[in-house]
């Protein structure tokens, strides 16, 4: 525990005073501007709005640049700025069968109903550093192509679904209710609903989970996954108003989803099949969907009747200790003054090497 | 289709096209247009949350993905009869009042037809052009991947 403590104001502001000249850096470089941040640094702006669970580019690139580019820090910042604001309500759920696809794959199947679209992506590049983006670019314009605006580009899921191979998109449990869990709205409990254990991924820290679907295929809870299908694009957010009583369409988010196609042997239950793991975030963020994909799919292992045997199919222990702003709360309150509670520890053990020593040198 | 059925189905695709506008090209057209109305602030602007919802594996029950900044806007005509609402994504304010009052002139038959085609029709052709564009960029990026030693079933 650490307790209040009085005095120092005067080091504090100066601190912050230090931590905002720092933050401007040298004067020789012009300041950075919101619009550089959201346009330049895209994936660090989406990788904040889906942490921070706000949608809302400018916001996220302010936190990146009051945070001096900590992403943790940032995303603590759009948590608490969310607080601020009242509810206006719920969407629709979002159709991303009706997504405007820029980049579309699938490890599955390599000849699919509207093709692979590799869209902007770093994979089948070398990782070697381009000094020519050390200075001024030139930049070459993307290609562009014909668009078969018929095409259908149906989910590569449904393909084996349609087959009976696949299992529903809900999974085994076919009991929800309209209203999804909320967990901005009520506490964590335990056991946790698929839906609510969804929602705390897509908010989830993307590195945590990257290491626990990492571990999944290393064999703590192998369950053999192949990417069915990875999306990114916009989609509609519709809501529907009470003062209207109809939907409207109120703009577009862009979003990546992540379909994690899993072996599953079957149970009394169920048949052999394929199951799923599913990944939805704000943004450009494909590792961080497929590692939500992945976790998800442990986490079902109570439903899909398989041994409980590794950290990332524990809930409580995954759901517990995915959220960074409240991680980064409790690791570093240990910054924060803990002298009497140290004090009374001090004096604890003082006070047992005594009692330690005492006998021995009684016997002497 | 009944009529009230085709006037909500026409309002809800100018209330999107508004929605979904580039804020300077709808302020622009907005400056340069002649019709100058009256009106009052009902409510707001004022900003807000509004929680997004997805479905698990894509098509099936939903969960809360996370929020989004919305602005919305209701605004009455001087004749006091039509009410213009707006929702829109993100925290400009003047963009869910300007979007709110062209709902209501939208829904006036003097100059609904006027600010279609003045104002409704050219944001559209331009949100229709740029994702145009993008999906031509994407287009040149399908890939047909041939494999070589795993592959399909002989």
């Amino acid at each position: 525990m650490y307790v209040a403590v009085k005095g120092g104001e005067k080091a504090i502001e100066a601190a912050h005073k230090l931590n905002a000249e720092d933050r401007r850096g040298s004067e020789r470089y012009p300041e950075l501007s919101l619009g550089q941040i959201s346009e330049q640094l895209t994936l660090a702006v989406d990788r904040v709005m889906t942490e921070g669970s706000l949608y809302d580019r400018e916001l996220a690139a302010l936190a990146i640049k009051q945070a001096r580019g900590d992403l943790i820090e940032a995303i603590f910042l759009i948590r608490a700025s969310r607080t601020t604001l009242p509810r206006f309500g719920s969407s629709l759920p979002l159709e991303t069968g009706k997504m405007s696809v820029r980049r579309r794959i699938s490890a599955t199947f390599k000849d699919l109903p509207g093709g692979q679209i590799l869209g902007p992506t770093f994979d089948y590049q070398h990782r070697l550093l381009d000094h020519d983006l050390a200075g001024p670019s030139d930049l070459e314009p993307a290609d562009t192509a014909p668009v078969d605006v018929d095409q259908e580009m149906p989910r590569v899921l449904d393909l084996l679904g349609a087959q009976g191979l696949m299992e529903p998109p809900s999974g085994q449990n076919t009991d929800h209710g309209d209203s999804p869990g909320d967990l901005t709205t009520e506490p964590l409990e335990f056991p946790a609903s698929r839906d609510v254990r969804l929602q705390n991924l897509a908010r989830g820290d993307e590195g945590f989970l990257l290491a626990l679907g990492y571990s999944t295929q290393r064999g703590y809870a192998r369950n053999h996954a192949f990417a069915g299908e990875i999306r990114l694009g916009e989609v509609s957010v519709e809501i529907v108003p009470e003062e209207l009583g109809f939907a409207i369409d109120i703009g577009e988010i862009t979003v990546s989803e992540c379909e994690m196609v899993n072996q599953f042997k079957g149970s009394k239950k169920a048949p052999p099949q394929f199951t799923r793991g599913y990944g939805l975030a704000f943004g450009h963020c494909e590792r961080k969907v497929m590692a939500m994909a992945l976790v998800d799919r442990a986490l079902r292992a109570e439903e899909l009747g398989e041994d409980l045997i590794a950290p990332a199919q524990d809930e409580e222990f995954v759901l517990s200790h995915s959220d960074n702003v409240q991680a980064t709360g409790f690791v570093e309150h240990l910054k924060l003054p803990h002298y009497v509670d140290f004090q009374s520890e001090l004096e604890l053990v003082r006070r047992m090497r005594a009692e330690a020593s005492a006998p021995s040198e009684a016997a002497e | 289709m009944s009529d009230s059925r085709l006037q909500t189905d026409n309002r809800k695709q100018w209330m999107a096209v508004l929605a979904k506008a580039d804020w300077e090209q709808l302020d622009t057209l907005w400056q340069q247009n002649k019709i100058k109305p009256e009106y009052e602030l009902v409510r707001g602007p004022e900003t807000g949350l509004v929680m997004a919802q997805g479905r698990m594996g894509g098509s099936g029950a939903p969960f809360n993905v996370g929020e989004i900044t919305v602005t919305r806007c209701t605004v009455r005509l001087s004749d006091g009869e039509i009410v213009g609402h707006s929702y829109v994504m993100g925290r400009n304010r003047k963009h869910a009042e300007t979007a709110a009052l062209l709902d209501g002139l939208m829904q006036d038959p003097k100059v609904g037809a006027q600010v279609a085609q003045e104002i409704i029709a050219p944001l559209q052709k331009v949100h229709a052009a740029r994702r145009q564009n993008a999906q031509a960029k994407a287009a040149a990026t399908k890939v047909d991947f041939f494999t070589l030693v795993r592959g399909e079933d002989d």
